[in-house]
């Protein structure tokens, strides 16, 4: 099994709502608490698994807005798990998914060194590193219904822009929405070969412009009314 | 990269013990200092020793769960740091047998061949201490062969300029390691500054490739959070251009300018004076040429904070 994230930067909305569910459901999780540090105070900041960064790629007019939500990519070649001294850094065989051993962490940040994607990060209250478990206490708990046993991030998305799955089994809607919609890793070249897989952005027919607009509206009054005639002909057929 | 202190002082500082012990191993044999006495030989090392002592205790400074320093060793396979951590270790009871053979026995083959052993490991030491950094793909300015030549060349620089003065001090001949201290400083000047000019080329991942968006320009609107994280604080550090011209100049001068002037007889005869303020440069020099290591080293998980390119 090779288990993973899906991410649809075509449809997510950038709300950071994963972020929160991750970070409400893991706080009390096998690696919790996510220590905050002057949580009410002048400049509050803590550990998250999960951040949500926003971008404006392409030039105006043909800009877009990108939200990219990043967490561990559970990456096949992991150099964090390979540079880590002590053990704690490891990652499973039967599922891929990378964890960090609290008890064995002696707190060097080295393997967020050698973390391509910002996915780690030292908790400073503890002195220990920690990281995306892949919600690994949830997907496996048989006291939660089936649908239930997935990341608490894939399961809050309100614009439905995160999947979870094997990325072994071909016929996984991980796998399927990868080989349909283009799925791609980030920094590829890297070569940490990350397994979680980012959608891009679809082709959509580009909105009429004012300036289209106006050249339709051109023409002689025999002209467009010949083409209202077309139009509402067109339509009948249409029934 | 956040400049640690305690890692900055921690490479410099056991980087000069190596290197001293290295020298001071292979002296007799290499031809440094034939004539050595076992005496002098058991002080230099003895310095050598707590010199890397200090920089080791130095390193743990750094660790935010120090009382798991003991299971470092456990991934030699893999982790160069867990190499570096084993051999320092190993490295204790050689020396000390190194030195406890000089002082019963004297000046020996026995002594001859533990002090090769010595040096040694001090090299291999160094190696791995290097390679903790030149191993990570994702810095692009240590993932690279110079950052081990540098390791090397600057232990070694330190480690004759202390050897260089505790000899003389001895009224040993030292002419020969003179030329030797001479060749390391023109040496590691000269790889110094070829990674200077190596490292203001553009290469590597950029914004595009980082977010998959390689046809069209990217730029950070927001970064997602209000204050500073942990990626900002350990990755986030930038050192101001006109700072840092200046202080690699300075770094130049410390290191490299004022011992080989000091060193070679260039200002007058040299004597103790010239000797203690070249190692006293150099180590100024080197911990300014560590600190800018540090500082001028870009993680690519800048770019998804908005740098176009590391
Ligand atoms: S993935 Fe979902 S929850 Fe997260 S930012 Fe995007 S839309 Fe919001
Ligand atoms: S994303 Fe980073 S922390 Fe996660 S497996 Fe890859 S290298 Fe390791």
């Amino acid at each position: 099994m090779k288990l993973g994230l899906v991410i649809d930067l075509d449809t997510c909305v950038g709300c950071h709502a994963c972020a929160v569910a991750c970070k409400q459901w893991n706080t009390s999780g096998t690696t919790g608490p996510l220590s905050d540090y002057q949580p009410y105070g002048e400049e509050p900041s803590g550990v998250w698994f999960n951040r949500i960064r926003h971008y404006e790629v392409g030039d105006y007019p043909t800009n877009k807005t990108i939200n990219a939500p990043m967490s561990c990519m559970h990456c096949d070649d992991a150099a964090c798990v390979t540079v880590c001294p002590t053990g704690a850094s490891y990652k499973r065989e039967e599922d891929g998914i990378v964890l960090v051993d609290q008890s064995k962490c002696m707190g060097c940040n080295l393997c967020s060194w050698a973390c391509p994607y910002g996915a780690r990060e030292l908790d400073e209250e503890a002195g220990v590193m920690k990281k995306c478990t892949l919600c690994v206490d949830r997907i496996y708990d048989e006291n939660l219904p089936e649908e239930e046993r997935k990341p608490a991030c894939v399961l809050t998305c309100p614009s439905h822009a995160r999947f979870f799955g094997d990325f072994d089994d071909p016929q996984s809607e991980v796998s399927s929405l990868v080989r349909e919609r283009g799925g791609y890793a980030m920094m590829p070249e890297l070569g940490y070969q990350p397994v979680n897989k980012y959608l891009p952005p679809r082709q959509r027919p580009k909105a009429p412009t004012v300036a289209a607009k106006q050249s339709e509206d051109s023409g002689g009054l025999i002209a467009k009314w010949l083409k209202r005639q077309k139009d509402a002909f067109n339509q009948l057929g249409e029934g | 990269m956040h400049p640690a202190l305690s890692v900055i002082f921690f490479t410099v500082t056991s980087g000069a013990g190596y290197g001293l012990l290295l020298l001071l191993g292979s002296a007799r044999l290499s031809g440094i200092a034939p004539e050595i006495s076992s005496n002098q030989t058991l002080f230099a090392g003895i310095v050598g020793l707590v010199l890397v002592t200090l920089g080791l205790l130095s390193s743990t400074l750094h660790l935010a769960n120090p009382k798991n320093a003991w299971r470092s060793f456990a991934r030699f396979k893999t982790s160069w740091l867990s190499r570096e951590a084993v051999f320092a270790i190993l490295f204790y009871p050689i020396c000390l047998v190194w030195l406890a053979v000089v002082w019963a026995v004297g000046n020996s083959t026995l002594s001859l061949v533990l002090g090769l052993f010595v040096a040694v490991m001090s090299i291999v030491i160094l190696v791995c201490t290097a390679m903790i950094y030149a191993s990570l793909k994702t810095i692009r300015q240590w993932n690279n062969p110079l950052t081990t030549v540098n390791f090397i060349l600057l232990g070694l620089l330190l480690g004759s300029l202390i050897l260089l003065l505790m000899l003389h001090q001895q009224n040993i001949v030292v002419s020969r390691l003179i030329v030797i201290s001479v060749f390391l400083i023109s040496l590691s000047a000269l790889t110094k500054i070829i990674y200077f000019v190596w490292i203001g080329q553009p290469a590597g991942p950029t914004i595009n490739t980082a977010l998959g968006f390689t046809r069209a320009t990217v730029r950070i609107l927001d970064v997602g959070h209000s204050s500073d994280t942990f990626l900002n604080k350990e990755f986030g550090y930038e050192v101001a251009r006109a700072r840092l011209i200046w202080l690699r100049c300075l770094c130049v001068l410390l290191a490299f300018v004022v011992p080989a002037f000091l060193v070679s007889g260039v200002i007058g005869e040299v004597g103790f004076i010239h000797l203690i303020a070249a190692a006293f440069s150099a180590y100024v020099g080197v911990f300014v040429e560590r600190w800018l290591f540090f500082a001028e080293a870009r993680h690519v998980v800048n770019l998804y904070h908005g740098r176009q390119q590391t």
